[in-house]
């Protein structure tokens, strides 16, 4: 298991330093420090082997975390550590700066004691952690007999996300669909590639320990459930979506899921990624890009770049860019467009155009002449693609939200009495056409 | 107010500073001030000399601060152990404190701190917490069981906190279970042999169930525990399949790896006909998939992992090659990585869009990714032979590129795909000689050179060009030399006429002017060839080369079923099994795949074979590379290329031990291990795998000697037997018997120093054993004992020591320690040494429980060849303290009925038959009653040993 876990500054200074097994030395934070962050050349793995101790680390705003080891560990579990360990960090003081870290090291440590234990991840979900850790938040010293229980059952218990007891005077709920949507197409306009990758995010102010019920429009789902008539599933089926894979919060019964299909849970009292999902088929291109390349001459090209927006037009995208790249021989730019700014930019090779905001169903042009210096290199230009970025509110893979209901047997609130609120947003991962 | 000021304090007399406000009234200041102890201990300044002033902090109901002293305790103890003593009384009050948060800091601080005088206190409390109402408690109790155990395994297993752990795989509480599968997983790895983490369907089933119920890192906990399980059919392999791929969707990548890992494992067992085989595969990719949408470094484990899952098992992903495609702003661990799998993947089928991705590569920025990717455009040539011509035609549009590292690892490869498809493409040799003068690596260097000896009836101008490599011969590399040598005989052999002097002149260099004795006996070699007969030298050197194979980097079988095992772990991160790169014994248990199950179809067999074989094999204590070497030796080295990797690997290996401090220890017995580390086994796990047998034997001699040296006032006593031979404790022989003598047992020991050195602090220890056989006193061997010399002791024993069953019932496991090492044998006792004085039973008490007793209980044995009558019979047994309660005579036969009372309270029942005057019928013949039937055996056979000497 972890042996030991230290926090250096950009310049290896040691800000945090927990050993937990005897076989780790003081001399392990040295070794780390000359052969990784003072090493000469870059290091080319996040695991390292150092006379026969392995240093796992990961880079949070210029200070390193590493999680050192003698043993054959799980590896995937100590990185896993290492981010939820950053995560806690981050909710209980913000920005993983050397600042903040040296501000709060005794929280550090009191975490470190309590969510590693002798090298073995325990409960790291920051909303259990705060009932206990006393540097901040909650005294522990007054609590009666029964809060220290609860507060016990809660960390081991099935549901160690959620605390017990929270009341809110208003039950609300908010569901976000967060979408990157991926595309490489040929000039030609034929899709190479496309995916989505979505994320379910969901905020909760919910009192007690309300059993959650998500329904989503994806295919398996809908048929496994879908046991009504014939006429349901065909209407739903036209609607419903493919989902390649998804993994879930913890919270998830994951056995229910495989068994069901249904996704059950008790959701913790914060901010959370339910789901995270991936699909392939049939997605929704916000916009299309289509290039025109024209070669005049040597010494000149001619670009015009059409966009297309291909959604409803009442929807509006937000914060458009496209940028089209430019040969490294280019001597001058010149450009005209009918829509928002452009500007060549030579540092970067490219022209960049911004849109603020474009409505679906509209088109928009630029057109550019550009220069080039003569040169008697053989090589000819590799045309990278033109690429895009945006923003807009809907989810490209087509997932809708059917449903969240909320059941609370223990307190008297209803389902309808929940106010929920659903957010989609589709926004461009590498969003590229080739030219 | 922010605590990194306790970061600035620096100025002299600050410990002094300190010392004051630690001992102030005022509970803020002293919190202050405990907080700037700890900034200091962290940045690396000593500020032990303040513990008894923190240590004085400790006794407050402030939670806050309480942690904070205790946690300068677990840094500080270890150097102030007397100290240390003093913060005893309040972790023993702690964790007796109403608040289980409290309960459970104190006695997971406690067994954090190494002291042994702590650890001594620290048992009860242990004992308290592991049944403590508190789940939080339990949970806390149960990883303090491994700590304890780290500290002091003896104690562990002599205190029984291993069973009351195994209790707790039974706990309501799902984290409770997960940390008692965490602690006994890790207890389980350094005793190999034992049984500790008992698994079984039941237990299985428990482990199931808790599974779907704990934290993310507890399902991992079960999930690699699970791994180790091997079911006992294929039914039973896919109904924990089943239970285990709902995990395949969480959130954690860790628990998908471990889930992965189980499936991976027990997909082994079931039969490939099956339709869920097929269904689970279909399972496997997209989780698989989805890792690579993690953070990098977990992408990194991820991408590690499915290059061996894709090795094991080609047909998961092999529709997925567009997921490995490289993205632009990826690390440049997680670009390698993916481009070794997309070789691993590349068919005819996806080939096109594979090639067009790696040209795309070979024009990026990273050396190192450069390379590779050229030398992957060479690997796809190789595999899919539709696509060489156009790997061969991109490969020479890279050379044009001129690019010094391009154009070096494009002949490198090129030079494999002239291997692969002879006679098809040597039309671009010319483009190749171009680019001759550039050439600066070795491998590059060598590599022309050998297609320039290869083609040389091709080449006009060969021996000028071979020449001028001749120049610098003893600057090149010996890779670059050996090729030379080989080259230019070949271009002799092909063109004898002009090349005369040349071959002269590379023999002398090889034979005469060269240090190295491999390309010395080359030279000599063909010197000799040439010289005896010139037509079989070119039968050889010219001799047809076998074709390369297509994959020469695929890790050996037997390697790749072990790591398959260890998916998710460093070991498949670094390809490597555990044992090159973790000391001591740890983790060198030899993993391997569960054979399948005889229904499997027999078609399988090439695969199944390796993976079966090894464990009836390899359970002696060969470490891995051991068979990973003696696989190498075996190796048919025709195709050269696939030499390389493997000999690599195995020599890293050789390094990393040699480099680690674990050879220490390997060096104190056994000098010659250094030059070969990897056929050493460990220490550690060599030592109970030898036990046992000698022994054994040694006592089985001991009973058939017929010295009678019994004495009449106690119970018959063997004569010593060798228990320890010195060759396996550096000079200590031990040997020794047991005695009873007026009621109490002792243990005689003849201790011999055969070694060259003074011998002292001697200790001994028992094991747990079934009648809870322990010492009485101390060893005491009063003066050290110098060498060749002897000493007699006589340890006195008492029954009142934790019990354990043993196998067999009278065995008991030994250590004994001196100032050298501590030493392990076990023997065996006789069980009369256990019969109590007071063992008479009354006549009326003995019919009833005689009749009381069932007859299954009832154990019948034959002493043979016992010329003995009653009277003789009854006052030997009498004087071991087996009692004669009655005598019968029937029909010419006497009747003894016995009795017999153990240590521990249980009676045993006899019926002894002797039948005197017959010369010719001298066997006894012996009924035993007893509640505790497995007593019986042990019995008889201190009847008969008393009874014959």
């Amino acid at each position: 298991m972890i042996g030991g876990l230290f926090i250096y500054n950009h310049k290896g200074e040691v800000l945090i330093s927990r050993v937990y097994r005897d076989d780790i030395g003081r001399n392990a934070v040295d070794a780390f420090r000359v052969n990784v962050i003072h090493a000469r050349q870059q290091v080319r793995s996040p695991v390292t082997n150092i006379a026969r101790t392995s240093f796992f680390h990961v880079k949070r705003s210029n200070n390193w975390l590493a999680a050192v080891t003698k043993q054959n560990v799980n590896a995937a579990m100590v990185f896993e550590f290492l981010y939820k360990m950053c995560d806690v960090m981050a909710a209980y003081f913000g920005k993983i700066s050397e600042e903040n870290i040296k501000n709060n090291f005794v929280l550090i440590y009191e975490l470190l004691d309590e969510i590693l234990d002798f090298g073995y991840p325990q409960n790291s979900e920051t909303g259990a952690l705060k009932t206990f850790i006393t540097q901040q938040g909650i005294k522990s010293q007054h609590q009666t007999k029964e809060e220290q229980s609860q507060i016990t059952s809660q960390v081991t218990g099935q549901i160690g996300w959620q605390r017990e007891g929270i009341k809110y005077r208003r039950n609300e709920l908010f569901l976000d669909v967060l979408e990157s949507v991926n595309l490489l197409m040929s000039p030609q306009g034929q899709v190479l590639s496309a995916h989505v990758s979505g994320r379910v995010v969901m905020k909760s102010y919910l009192s007690g320990m309300p059993e959650c019920k998500f329904g989503m429009n994806d295919k398996i789902v809908i048929e496994k459930q879908g046991k009504g008539t014939a006429d349901e599933t065909s209407k739903s089926g036209k609607q419903s979506i493919a989902i390649d894979d998804c993994t879930f919060h913890q919270c998830v019964r994951l056995s229910k899921f495989d068994s069901e299909c249904s996704i059950s849970f008790i959701p913790p009292d914060e901010e959370f990624e339910l789901m995270r999902y991936r699909t392939t088929k049939d997605i929704i291109l916000p916009f299309r890009v289509i290039p025109l390349v024209r070669e005049v001459g040597r010494t000149k090209l001619e670009v015009k770049v059409v966009i297309k927006s291909n959604f409803k037009p009442s929807l509006l995208a937000q914060k458009i860019e496209v940028r089209i790249p430019t040969p490294l021989n280019t001597s001058g730019v010149q450009v005209i467009c009918m829509k928002g700014k452009a500007k060549y930019k030579a540092s970067e090779n490219a022209i960049v155009w911004k849109i603020k905001r474009m409505a679906g169903m509209k088109e928009s042009q630029i057109s550019a002449e550009i220069e080039l210096l003569p040169t008697n290199d053989k090589k000819k230009w590799a045309r990278p693609p033109i690429s895009m970025n945006f923003e807009v509110p809907l989810a490209p893979s087509g997932l809708k939200v059917r449903y969240l209901k909320v059941f609370e047997p223990k307190l008297n609130y209803s389902d309808h009495d929940v106010i929920k609120w659903a957010r989609y947003i589709g926004r461009s991962g590498i969003y590229e056409t080739r030219c | 107010m922010t605590d990194s000021k306790y970061f600035t304090t620096t100025k002299k007399g600050e410990i002094f500073e300190l010392k004051a406000e630690l001992n102030s009234d005022k509970k803020e200041k002293k919190k202050e001030a405990v907080k700037k102890v700890i900034a200091s201990m962290t940045v690396g300044k000593d500020v032990s000399a303040l513990f008894p002033d923190v240590v004085n902090c400790m006794q407050t109901d402030n939670l806050e601060l309480k942690k904070l002293v205790y946690l300068y305790l677990m840094n500080y103890a270890k150097s102030q152990p007397d100290m240390a003593i003093m913060a005893v009384n309040t972790f023993v009050k702690d964790c007796e404190d109403p608040n289980p948060l409290i309960r459970a800091l104190a006695v997971r601080t406690m067994g954090c701190i190494r002291v042994d005088k702590i650890t001594e206190y620290l048992c009860e409390p242990l004992r308290k917490c592991l049944k403590d109402e508190d789940p939080y408690v339990r949970k806390t109790a149960a990883v303090c069981v491994a700590k304890l155990h780290d500290i002091n395994a003896q104690l562990v297993e002599d205190q029984g906190f291993l069973d009351t752990l195994k209790d707790l795989i039974s706990d309501s509480n799902p984290m409770v279970v997960a940390n008692a599968v965490a602690a006994l997983s890790e207890i389980a790895e350094s005793h190999p042999s034992s049984n500790l983490l008992d698994l079984n369907p039941q237990s299985i089933n428990k482990l199931l169930t808790a599974l779907n119920e704990c934290t993310e890192w507890g399902q991992i906990f079960i999930l690699d525990c699970l791994a180790n399980y091997t079911p006992k059919d294929d039914r039973e392999a896919q109904s924990i399949c089943e239970r285990v791929t709902p995990r395949l969707s969480h959130a954690n990548s860790a628990v998908v790896l471990s889930a992965v890992k189980v499936l991976m494992k027990f997909m082994e067992m079931l039969s490939k006909d099956l339709d869920y085989y097929g269904t689970l595969l279909k399972k496997l990719a997209p989780p698989l998939v989805t890792l690579l949408s993690a953070e990098p470094e977990l992408q990194y484990v991820a991408l590690r992992n499915i290059n061996l899952i894709v090795q094991k098992r080609p047909e998961v992903l092999k529709h997925e090659m567009k997921v490995f495609f490289v993205k632009y702003n990826d690390p440049i661990y997680v670009k390698l990585e993916k481009l070794d799998i997309m070789i691993r993947l590349a068919s005819q089928a996806n080939i096109a869009q594979v090639l067009a991705e790696l040209k795309e590569y070979a024009t990026e920025v990273d050396v190192d990714f450069v390379r590779k990717a050229v030398r992957a455009i060479g690997r796809c040539a190789i595999k899919v032979e539709q696509s060489a011509e156009r790997c061969v035609s991109t490969l020479l549009d890279l050379i044009q590129t001129k690019v010094n590292y391009v154009v070096q690892e494009a002949i490198v490869v090129i030079k494999d795909i002239f291997r692969k498809y002879p006679n098809k493409y040597e039309s671009v040799i010319a483009t190749l000689c171009e680019n001759l003068d550039s050439l600066d690596e070795p491998e590059a260097r060598a590599a022309m050179i050998w297609i320039v000896g290869e083609y040389a009836e091709r080449i006009d101008n060969a021996d000028e060009l071979l020449e001028s490599f001749l120049e610098g011969f003893h600057d090149e590399s010996t890779q670059v030399q050996l090729q030379l040598l080989t080259a230019i005989v070949k271009l002799f052999l092909k063109k004898p006429t002009e090349t005369q002097e040349l071959v002269q002149q590379v023999l002398s260099l090889a034979t005469q002017d060269s240090d190295n004795p491999d390309l010395r006996d080359r030279g000599y070699i063909y010197w000799r060839l040439l010289s005896t007969d010139p037509v079989a030298a070119k039968e050889v050197v010219l001799a047809e080369k076998p074709l390369i194979s297509e994959e020469t980097d695929l890790i050996e079988p037997t390697l790749l079923d072990e790591l398959i095992c260890y998916i998710g772990t460093l070991a498949s991160v670094y390809h490597k099994p555990p044992s090159a790169f973790v000391e001591g014994g740890r983790g060198v248990v030899h993993k391997s795949l569960p054979p399948r199950t005889a229904s499997s179809e027999s078609t399988e067999s090439p695969e199944t074979a390796p993976a079966g074989a090894p464990p009836g094999e390899q359970l002696d204590t060969v470490p891995t590379q051991g068979d990973l070497l003696g696989d190498l030796l075996n190796l048919d080295l025709g195709p050269p290329v696939s030499g390389p990797p493997l000999a690599t690997s195995a020599v890293q290996m050789g390094a990393v031990d040699l480099l680690g401090g674990g050879l220490d220890s390997l060096m104190g017995d056994e000098p010659e291990g250094i030059g070969a580390p990897s056929f050493v086994a460990p220490p550690a796990a060599a030592v109970p795998a030898n036990l046992g047998a000698p022994m054994g034997s040694g006592l089985s001699d001991l009973f058939d000697l017929t010295s009678g040296v019994g004495t009449l006032s106690g119970s018959y006593v063997a004569p010593k037997a060798v228990w320890l031979p010195a060759m396996k404790a550096k000079g200590l022989e031990i040997s020794g018997t047991f005695t009873r003598q007026a009621g109490s047992i002792s243990m005689d020991l003849q201790l011999t120093n055969k070694a060259l050195q003074v011998m002292t602090d001697f200790a001994i220890q028992f094991n747990r054993n079934s009648f809870g056989l322990a010492p009485a006193a101390p060893l005491q061997v009063h003066a050290p004992l110098s060498p060749t010399q002897t000493v007699e002791i006589s340890l006195p024993l008492s029954t009142a020591g934790s019990v354990m069953k043993t196998e067999p019932l009278n065995s008991l496991q030994v250590a004994v320690k001196n100032n050298i090492d501590v030493f392990y044998f076990s023997t065996l006792y006789p069980l009369h040494i256990l019969f109590v004085e007071d063992g008479k039973m009354d006549r009326q008490v003995f019919l009833a429980t005689w009749k009381d007793i069932p007859n299954e209980n009832e154990a019948q044995f034959q002493i043979r060849d016992c010329p003995l009558n009653a009277e003789a019979v009854s006052s030997r047994l009498q004087s071991s303290s087996i009692f004669t309660v009655a005598r019968r005579n029937v029909e010419g036969q006497d009747m003894l009925y016995q009795s017999l009372k153990l240590t521990n309270g249980i009676w045993v029942l006899a019926e002894l038959r002797i039948q005197p005057g017959n010369p010719s019928f001298t066997d006894l013949e012996l009924s035993l009653k007893c509640r505790a039937p497995e007593v019986s055996q042990h019995v008889y056979q201190a009847y008969e040993t008393i009874l014959k000497n």
